[in-house]
């Protein structure tokens, strides 16, 4: 005795469920970061890792998606600069932050990993091969992207800061105002092919802007990751949106 | 407190509520009741100042101030980290004493409860007569006691702290000169004194409509307490909606702790129908029933600000409290039911809980989520986040366990040698210690006019020494600089080092401290 309207009206009910656990759907990051990923945002159940000291494109990859109103989690970060986080587009209120997990960091995580949209993640410890499977479970049922500060065993996506310099500072003049953070993408998959990508993060006006392809040939500081940093190295490229496959802000 | 009567404008006017203040509560807490006069002592909590005892204070100690700025004030300053399950019930025997006086009193947190004035003061013959009533009651459980009478529980808890009883229809003027940040939440007070709004008298001057246009629901509550009415109109409950939950238990519980666990169930259930009905309510009363036929109740406030987390906190504290009183003994029986009953309705157009809006499928899973990471790490592990004043990047963020509401902290500026964006992305708990030295090796030392001695060449930290390959600032902390004792100014540069990172250092009396790392 099926009343098909009566069953019309439950599956609308289970919509957002099924919506959230649907393989399609992508947590949105910021346009001038969408090239570093391969799918150009973050898939639920697929890690993220950021190595090399990349705390601030750590936080900048959940800004899209906790202004779009996507529940974001930070576990594991001590002394995480919150203030920052905001000024690189986190919405705060859409925030949970666990500083110190301690040895639990592995449970905490997966429990929030059930509840949020994207969970950004600095193990408190050695990652065994279980951990991660379990943890990419849950995520991937609940809906949840992983952004891992620090290596990942079956990364998906590995974005490794290679060289950083900042704009503004002189000698006993100006302030911190800009920061160019050379990224060097990897991965398994779609993203096994390497890149390296140029970022302001943030340019002179605080926001997260893609300096350009950074092709070996046009770069001098492409083989050589560190020297970018060396004072007076940086370039000033023209940002273009038309050419480079990152797009402007 | 539950109703209001209505003015001829319409305008909800509060009830007559009498507020009782411990003083220093989560001191008496730590020490017991009457600690050594001379004992400098402060309870911290999240490594700032909660409370402070009276050599503490005298000593220049304040609420709100980290630990650190703290014990450099007073030597030999004893440092408690806060207990609030003892606070609790330790205050239950107070809560006790006092509703012999009067019925449907309420527990606004421990240290501090209310109660509807008007009938009891009738009863015991005049509201003077019934704060001296309270006092002593208090005093017969061994604390001293502060009371505020006045229009509505907002006004009449600022009453308790000056020891005063406004006549009726005075609390506007009464509230009038105190400052805004008593009233609303640091968003608030923040866009208010960029409008050059300090007072609440002044804010109460606004038209009506343009809080509402400008600062939306909280800013019309807010408005509306300000004015000395009630924050939202209390509603009767829509008949055949039953909105108290019940568990009942069989066998009974003797034991505290799955009485805990059912409490976050009823709590979920008492969140959803309130939801449901579009309410929040001002209080909740916990109730649970023996096997004998006894029982016990007691009301908390809420507000529509508790979680589900913050509630079944509140019903473990009372829980433990009577568990005190022997409520759990064999010759009870046992606890056979708990409730929860919600009471001074309001209409709560948005959710009641502020931690979010929209998505109400998305809200449930966050609340679910981290309601499993509370029962792993604790109660005040995930915390929610908002911005403050302050100048130093860790003063400017405000962290709350999550569930509770933000607390109120001043907004107001400006905060000369604040450093602008872009801020450091770890902020280490507390300052460590690093040597600045310029090209010679001698520390860098920062003059009376704010400036830069010698260029800093070298950074010493921890793990080893760094080239400093660039320099900006200082920026001094204190606005005159020169006058402030030498000591105490502090001053910041932000410097950039041979591997491209950038740092923000502080000096403090001479010495200097790595404040912030801009590339971890």
């Amino acid at each position: 005795m099926f009343d098909s309207g009566g069953m019309e009206a439950s599956l609308a009910a289970l919509a957002p469920q099924l919506r959230l656990s649907r393989p399609g759907q992508l947590v949105p990051v910021l346009p001038a970061l969408e090239g570093l990923l391969p799918e150009r945002g973050l898939r639920p159940g697929a890690v993220v890792s950021v190595t090399g000291g990349g705390t601030a494109l750590l936080l900048a990859l959940a800004a899209a998606a906790s202004t779009a109103g996507t529940w974001c989690a930070v576990v594991g970060v001590e002394g995480l600069g919150l203030l920052a986080a905001a000024e690189l587009g986190v919405d705060l209120s859409r925030l949970v932050v666990v500083e110190d997990a301690g040895d639990q960091w592995a449970r905490v995580a997966t429990a929030l990993a059930d509840g949020v949209g994207l969970l950004l993640l600095r193990p408190g410890g050695r990652v065994s091969g279980r951990t991660a499977e379990q943890l990419a479970t849950v995520a991937r049922r609940g809906g949840c992207a992983l952004v891992v500060s620090g290596e990942w065993p079956g990364a998906r996506v590995r974005l490794r800061v290679a060289a950083r310099s900042w704009e503004g500072v002189g000698q006993g003049r100006g302030r911190l105002r800009a920061r160019r953070l050379v990224v060097e993408a990897g991965g398994r998959g779609a993203a096994a092919r390497e890149r390296r990508y140029e970022l302001w993060l943030p340019d002179g006006q605080g926001a997260v802007r893609a300096v350009g392809p950074s092709a070996a040939g046009t770069a001098g500081t492409a083989g050589a990751p560190g020297t970018a940093g060396a004072a007076g190295a940086v370039r000033r490229h023209k940002a273009d949106p038309a050419r480079g496959p990152l797009a402007v802000v | 407190m539950g109703g209001a009567g209505k003015d001829a404008g319409g305008e909800a006017v509060p009830l007559r509520v009498l507020a009782a203040w411990v003083p220093d509560w989560p001191v008496i807490t730590v020490l017991g009741a009457e600690p050594e006069p001379d004992l400098p002592v402060v309870v911290v909590e999240r490594g700032r100042v909660l409370a402070a005892s009276g050599a503490a204070r005298r000593g220049g100690v304040r609420q709100g101030q980290k630990v650190r700025s703290a014990q450099s004030l007073v030597a030999g300053l004893a440092v408690h980290e806060r207990h609030i399950d003892a606070e609790a019930k330790l205050f239950e025997p107070v809560a006790d004493a006092v509703s012999l006086l009067a019925a449907r009193l309420e527990v606004v947190r421990p240290g501090l409860l209310a109660l509807p004035a008007a009938g009891a003061a009738r009863y015991h013959g005049g509201e003077h007569v019934l704060a001296e009533k309270v006092v002593d009651a208090v005093e017969a459980v061994g604390h001293e006691c502060r009371i505020g009478i006045a229009d509505g529980l907002f006004a009449a808890q600022l009453a308790a702290r000056a020891g005063r009883i406004v006549p009726p229809g005075e609390s506007a003027r009464f509230l009038a000169p105190i400052p805004v940040s008593e009233l609303a939440g640091t968003k608030l007070t923040d866009l208010l004194g960029r409008l050059g709004i300090v007072t609440i008298g002044r804010f109460a001057g606004l038209p009506a409509g343009s809080v509402a246009d400008r600062f939306g629901q909280a800013g019309v509550v807010a408005h509306r307490l300000a004015r000395g009415a009630e924050g939202r109109p209390v509603v009767a409950r829509p008949p055949g909606v039953e909105l108290t939950v019940e568990q009942r238990f069989d066998p009974p519980f003797t034991v505290v702790e799955p009485l805990v666990f059912a409490a976050r169930v009823l709590a979920e259930r008492l969140h959803a129908g309130l939801a449901g009905a579009g309410l929040a309510c001002g209080r909740v009363e916990i109730e649970v029933e023996c096997a004998d036929g006894t029982g016990a109740s007691r009301a908390w406030r809420h507000e529509g600000l508790l979680s589900v987390g913050a509630v079944a906190e509140r019903v473990r504290w009372q829980l433990q409290a009577w568990q005190q009183r022997q409520l759990f003994e064999e010759a009870s029986g046992g606890v056979v039911a708990l409730r929860l009953v919600p009471d001074g309705l309001v209409h709560d157009p948005g959710r009641q809980l502020s931690l979010a809006d929209g998505d109400q499928e998305a809200t449930e899973r966050i609340e679910r989520a981290v309601a499993r990471v509370q029962a792993i790490l604790g109660h005040t592990a995930p915390v929610t986040v908002e911005l403050a004043g302050g100048r130093a990047p860790a003063d400017r963020v405000v962290r709350t366990p999550w569930g509770d509401a933000h607390q109120e902290r001043r907004a107001d500026g400006p905060w000369p040698g604040r450093l602008p964006a872009p801020s450091p992305t770890r902020v280490p708990a507390s300052p460590v210690p690093v040597r600045l030295l310029d090209a010679e090796g001698l520390e860098v030392e920062i003059t009376a006019r704010a400036e830069a001695r010698s260029a800093p060449a070298r950074l010493v930290l921890r793990t080893g020494a760094v080239e400093v390959t660039g320099w900006a600032g200082p920026w001094p902390e204190q606005e005159r600089w020169w006058d402030v004792d030498e000591a105490r100014r502090t001053a910041r540069i932000q410097v950039t080092v041979a591997d491209g990172r950038a740092l923000l250092l502080a000096v403090t009396g001479g010495r200097w401290h790595l404040e912030g790392d801009y590339d971890t």
